[in-house]
């Protein structure tokens, strides 16, 4: 038998067929959806007459357009978002696909979500209406964006058309420093391959370093994969994602959970598997890193400095030029002196347990800096009653830090919480790019440590000299 | 979907890598429960100042360039969001053409599923085309999907490959689902299959 990478493994146990011009069908084992790419899909589906193929495999939760101030169920102010919400509320129970309304305390961003009720399985193929479904892979399950039309298409089939991509590999070696997080290893890589190193791949993530993330901390390095351009990110299970599976809601129970270990333990790349496109990175050679430009690309490490358009080559010296100009920043200037107003912390990349976990421990018995806007938004609602229940929320109040209830947030601003024209974010998202976080918004992309440490001291810090 | 065979049309140049798909519709146009309507605001925030009044210099409000139906771009078109707004505003907007070095994967496959053509090219090609294409609405070209040819103002012809796949689909204007539900029975089977296999599923 030839060798196989987990990506080959997946796309063989899903694959329905392949026509002569090579365009596949694939099976999809769950379809998360939420209020912005599905509305003109589910209209489609009512047009033609068509039912959804497995409403029991499809999961709809409304997160982009949701307010996070603690009065929301009183109703959401903007009409527009508010339709939007109440054509997700309709399709998902006309339809009767599974759904966490806006009440209810397992709503979150759907990339939150789906993991923390068990949905989010190893070996399965997941997709979402959004580019960050990206996030699920850290399950060692194929998982990534599509868009509307996508969309109706696994509503009305639950199969997807696709070409495969090629295998590339990501070796993080050794053990990350101290201060460099999960978001550091996926910052870094991106610095380093671009944001079109990865167009037409699959990544495998491996090596020590990514062994040693928590499930949390894989979904963060999983999470940005787009950000390289590559359709999917994967982690190959081990027993920290069992664990991390066992006993969710959704999870397999009894003999199924047998069963189905018996399979996760077969999800791994052969060892002489072919990799089309392989990156060896050490685990010393990141620190903490920010964003500097609006490109995922623009990465440093907090040490260094703004760089200048003549750095670059090709298109890239145009691209810098701009992009500094919006940023507002002068070549050679120290990334530290970058004066921050606004810290938002929260997203499908940092919204989870462990990344508020992350910014308590730094400003525990602190304050943040005098007139910093400051927010911590929760990936859901069970996020939030976790970090109530450890103290963290606490923690994070008495710091000077809003505690937002579950959404989308300031990561796109489609909601009310936005940055105003020339407002600056250290921001724990994952696009810094133009107009992101806001018309005019300047977005650095760190990691919930560096969020915190910039809170506190009021510019971009490096979070080991606090 | 509306077929694309062969279009001969203005090619408006936008010589900037990474344009994403916030810049091409910004989010607060994602609001809509519509396909239709976001032509006014493709590239909003490039396009219009604060209050709303167009700037002069953005490559769409020349008047060269108003009616424009081929987009010729820098490496990496169409990253970020999965947004199918993005090919819903370029559509509205009358743009049926995208040529860059490299589109972003997702925004690649949404712009077939919406009779828009992307086309790669190598940086060559893309840079004799970016060149034509500032000449302004004298800068007519022809893309003719059946033959797979660009022919430019001058006359030269540039081939280009395209998945023959998504090339049957845009030159019927077929419906995907409509092809899909065509192996229902496959389906089935293989659901039943995999269902036995892996029952948590």
């Amino acid at each position: 038998m030839t060798a196989k990478t987990l990506y080959d493994k997946i796309w063989d146990d899903h694959l329905i067929s392949t026509d002569e011009d090579g365009s596949s069908l694939i099976y999809i084992d769950r379809h998360l959806v939420h209020e912005v790419t599905s509305p003109q899909a589910f209209e489609g589906l009512r047009n033609a007459g068509r039912k959804v193929h497995a409403p029991d495999k499809t999961i709809a939760v409304p997160d982009h357009n949701v307010p996070t101030t603690l009065d929301r169920l009183n109703g959401v102010e903007n009409e527009e978002s508010r339709i939007q919400l109440e054509a997700l509320d309709k399709n998902a129970r006309d339809f009767g696909v599974h759904y966490y309304p806006v009440d209810d305390v397992r709503q979150g961003v759907v990339h939150i979500v789906g993991p923390e009720q068990g949905w989010t399985l190893p070996g399965m193929t997941v997709v979402c209406g959004d580019s960050h479904t990206a996030t699920h892979g850290a399950f060692g399950a194929l998982a990534h964006g599509i868009g509307t039309s996508e969309v109706e298409h696994v509503l009305a089939t639950q199969t997807l058309i696709q070409a495969k991509s090629k295998n590339m590999k990501v070796e993080v070696t050794g053990t990350l420093p101290e201060g460099v997080t999960a978001k550091d290893i996926t910052m870094h890589i991106i610095g380093l391959t671009g944001t079109a190193g990865g167009t037409g791949y699959v990544i495998e993530y491996c090596g020590d370093a990514i062994r040693s993330l928590s499930m949390e901390g894989r979904m963060t390095v999983c999470n940005m994969a787009i950000e390289g351009g590559a359709r999917a990110g994967l982690i190959a299970p081990d027993e920290t994602t069992f664990e991390y599976v066992k006993g969710r809601p959704h999870a397999p129970k009894g003999a199924d959970w047998d069963k189905a270990m018996a399979y996760w333990k077969t999800l791994y790349s052969d060892d002489d598997a072919h990799f089309d496109k392989v990156l060896t990175i050490k685990a010393e050679d990141i620190a903490p890193s920010v964003t500097w430009g609006t490109s995922p690309e623009d990465v440093l490490p907090i040490t260094a400095t703004v760089p200048a358009p003549e750095d670059f080559e090709g298109g890239k010296v145009d691209a810098v030029a701009r992009s500094l100009e919006y940023m507002g920043l002068k070549p050679g200037m120290k990334l530290t002196d970058i004066e921050i107003d606004t810290v938002f912390i929260g997203s499908c990349t940092n919204g989870r347990i462990e990344d508020l976990r992350a910014v308590a421990e730094v400003v525990k018995g602190k304050k943040i800096k005098e007139g910093m806007r400051a927010m911590v938004v929760p990936g859901s609602g069970l996020v939030r009653a976790q970090a109530e229940e450890e103290g963290i929320a606490q923690i994070l109040q008495d710091a000077g830090f809003e505690w937002r209830l579950a959404g989308c947030s300031m990561c796109l601003a489609m909601n009310p919480d936005q940055l105003q024209p020339g407002e600056r974010c250290a921001a724990t998202s994952n696009r810094n790019f133009e107009g992101r976080q806001g018309r005019g918004g300047r977005t650095h992309l760190v990691s919930p440590a560096m969020a915190a440490a910039a809170a506190l001291t009021g510019h971009l810090a490096d979070v080991r000299d606090l | 979907m509306e077929k694309f065979t062969k279009l001969t049309g203005v090619a408006a140049p936008m010589p900037l890598i990474n344009i994403d798909t916030d810049m091409i519709i910004p989010k607060l146009f994602l609001k809509t429960i519509k396909r239709s309507g976001l032509g006014k605001n493709l590239f909003d925030e490039m396009r219009y100042d604060a209050e709303g009044n167009e700037i002069p210099d953005f490559v769409l409000n020349k008047p060269a360039y108003r009616n424009a139906q081929i987009l010729i771009a820098g490496d990496n078109f169409g990253c970020g969001s999965s947004r199918e707004h993005a090919p819903w505003a370029l559509l509205d907007f009358g743009i049926r053409v995208v040529i860059a070095t490299s589109f972003a994967d997702i925004f690649f496959n949404n712009c077939f599923k919406n009779g828009i053509l992307p086309i790669v090219l190598p940086q060559e090609d893309v840079d004799k085309l970016m060149d034509d294409a500032s000449r302004g609405a004298n800068a007519v070209v022809t893309v003719d999907l059946e033959n797979q040819v660009i022919t430019g103002p001058d006359g030269g012809e540039i081939s280009f490959e395209v998945d023959a796949f998504k090339k049957h689909c845009l030159l019927n204007g077929l419906d995907d689902i409509g092809l899909t539900l065509q192996k229902a029975d496959k389906i089935a089977a293989f659901e039943k299959e995999h269902g036995a296999k892996m029952p948590w599923v």
